[in-house]
């Protein structure tokens, strides 16, 4: 044992196993799942043929089959786990974030319509793109989709903000209700425009609502860098606040924390957090849910550990979840937002029936 | 020193706080007394930076609280609220480890953990570091908190000279009435070690018994302030809180007070023997 791991073991005392197993374990499964990941496909290339593939790459091998795993595993898998690792990431330290700053274990985008704000923006920007929108999408170029779901989800967060912010303090009931009208609401504005779109806009549109990778490419990959950079950039600005916040607004003031800097920069980065994510992916439900919990029973609540540790853990499952995805019923394809639901239920049922999820006093 | 001066908190059109001027003095403990809706919580969260009053100042050492930035306010001064509950189950050290996350702070874990345990031992549950804080009872959970609020001003930077105040809303409220004579104490001590101590609560005779000065609101106003002795006086408290109240000596010189329901069978019981 080494003495950090000591330390770690000492401060939480015997209820906690040492962060640092956690974090070496969470980390060697997520290396492990995004090299099966690389290594699983419908098309049968295995990892055997990197090396060709790294090859044909850099230019030096000609021939087609080398030309084919090249295509596979650089230009489709690859490209594929990097975004399943980032949409992962992204929404369970969104999930993480929000249930912090709200004080409630059931605060998730998804659950309060965050996602599906910045879906109905994405769905507007592919129907109305080469419309009415054309002159002020197209400029935008491959960010327009990720921009203008990230301002989706802004907006929503803010009027749920607005709607259940009263005397400077969020009342968390009409926040849930409220997410769940404006989820509802923007469900059906969407429809609405799936309902008047055509049929290749239609195609689109419906892996928005149950989330699929399977467009993944390197122009995404790209899209998303700087809405990762900065996630990585605000979390550690955030961790103290949110820790405070979990004592209560009043009594994170009291500990010093600016606590509408820490609202800010929260809500800020959980919009870019989730509307990249939904822009690349669609809407996937559960992964904001279910990785901050799992983080939180093997570490505690404290946001120092809970916030990279469900980064890790929400790449991890989406990464699984999208080999499953792919593999299932290939060569078709399920939409993962079917694959998490139908994991991630039973193991929310399984958490809120263990209590431990309500926490509380 | 911390320092009310002409305070008033307006809400709509009714006046929470008028024009109150009250100063805790390190050193000191000064009870906040009075009935329901007199103002004493409202007041306590303007003395905590937390409230911006609609008139009147407060002041640390000479300077207005509102400008000083909330991290270095944080080194200055802890509040232990009525109730603080937590949406996700922490271990008692955890929570007292909370006291030391001030942004600035900057100490490290090992450090905040030795602040904390001092506080956990200070408050006596030195036992308790790795239990849940939602399986301890109502009076074991406010004590963690009080060491929260230890854990706060133990850890802060050297640099922060000064007062240091320590304000506490009704923490003995839910508690039986050993743990309200444990808590006092220790609140008592901490105004020995020469800390500033406001404590709103309504239990006048403990008020009596562990207070320096207290000090008694009604509407929004101070409606008397001074040593027990002097303030606790029948007339007075019984027009403050509506009902008729006595006020009896003790034995040991000390006073209690006493709805006259209960004195009054008292008498008639002495009465009739």
């Amino acid at each position: 044992m080494t003495a950090i791991d000591a330390r770690f073991a000492k401060v939480a005392g015997a209820v906690r196993p040492a962060r640092a197993k956690v974090f070496l374990a969470l980390t060697g499964l997520l290396l492990l799942s995004a090299i099966l990941s690389l290594a699983i496909g419908p098309t049968g290339v295995s990892l055997q043929s990197l090396p060709r593939a790294l090859a044909a790459a850099a230019g030096y091998a000609a021939d087609s089959s080398a030309e084919r795993d090249r295509l596979v595993l650089i230009d489709l898998r690859l490209p594929r786990t990097l975004l399943a690792a980032f949409v992962g990431a992204a929404l369970a330290t969104s999930g993480a974030m929000m249930q912090g700053l709200f004080r409630n274990p059931l605060a998730d985008p998804g659950l309060i319509g965050v996602s599906s704000g910045a879906a109905l923006a994405a769905i507007a920007t592919i129907v109305l793109g080469h419309g009415i929108a054309a002159p002020l999408i197209a400029p935008l170029g491959i960010y327009a989709l990720p921009i203008a779901a990230f301002f989706g989800g802004l907006i929503t967060t803010i009027t749920l903000v607005a709607i259940a912010a009263r005397r400077g303090r969020l009342a968390v009931g009409t926040l849930l209700l409220a997410g769940i009208a404006l989820g509802a609401l923007a469900g059906s504005l969407g429809g609405f425009l799936a309902y008047a779109s055509d049929d290749r806009d239609l195609r689109d549109l419906t892996l928005w609502s149950m989330g699929s990778l399977s467009g993944a490419s390197w122009q995404k990959v790209f899209a998303v860098l700087p809405f990762a950079a900065a996630i990585c950039l605000a979390v550690p600005h955030l961790v103290r606040g949110l820790n405070g916040f979990l004592l209560g607004e009043s009594e994170a003031m009291h500990l010093g924390i600016d606590t509408e800097r820490t609202k800010r920069i929260t809500i800020a980065t959980t919009a870019a957090a989730v509307g990249a994510a939904v822009a690349v992916a669609g809407v996937i439900g559960f992964v904001g849910l279910v990785a901050p919990h799992v983080m939180r029973l093997l570490s505690g609540p404290d946001h120092r550990v809970v916030l990279p540790g469900s980064a890790i853990l929400g790449a991890t499952l989406v990464i699984v979840a999208d080999i499953i995805a792919r593999m299932a019923i290939r060569p078709a394809e399920l939409p993962i937002g079917i694959v998490l639901a139908l994991v991630g239920a039973p193991v929310f049922l399984h958490l809120v029936l263990r209590r431990g999820i309500g926490g509380g006093e | 020193m911390l320092e009310a001066r002409s305070v008033s908190v307006v809400a709509g059109s009714k006046r929470l706080i008028d024009n109150v001027s009250l100063t805790i003095t390190p050193g000191r403990l000064t009870a906040v007394i009075g009935p329901n809706g007199a103002g004493k919580s409202t007041l306590l969260r303007v003395m905590a930076g937390e409230l911006k009053p609609s008139e009147g100042t407060v002041f640390l050492d000479d300077t207005d609280l509102l400008k000083v930035p909330v991290a270095r306010l944080a080194a200055r001064r802890s509040v232990v609220a009525q109730s603080t509950t937590l949406s996700f189950p922490f271990t008692v050290l955890e929570v007292v480890m909370l006291g030391a996350t001030v942004p600035g702070f900057g100490i490290r874990d090992s450090a905040a953990a030795d602040a904390a345990r001092e506080a956990l031992d200070a408050v006596g549950l030195a036992e308790f570091e790795t239990r849940m804080l939602n399986e301890l009872s109502g009076g074991e959970r406010q004590r963690v908190h009080i060491a929260r609020a230890l854990c706060q001003l133990a850890t802060a930077p050297p640099s922060q000279a000064g007062t240091a105040a320590i304000l506490l809303d009704e923490p003995t409220a839910s508690l039986d009435l050993k743990h309200q004579c444990d808590v006092l104490a220790l609140i008592k001590a901490q105004a020995e070690m020469g800390r500033a101590v406001m404590l709103v609560i309504h239990d006048l005779n403990l008020a009596a018994a562990f207070a320096d000065e207290i000090v008694l609101m009604a509407a929004g106003r101070i409606a008397g302030k001074g040593k027990p002795d002097d303030l606790l006086n029948e007339d007075l408290l019984s027009h403050t809180f509506g009902c008729r109240l006595r006020v009896v000596s003790s034995e040991d010189g000390g006073r209690l007070v006493l709805p006259s329901a209960i004195t009054g069978k008292a008498i008639m019981g002495a009465a009739a023997e």
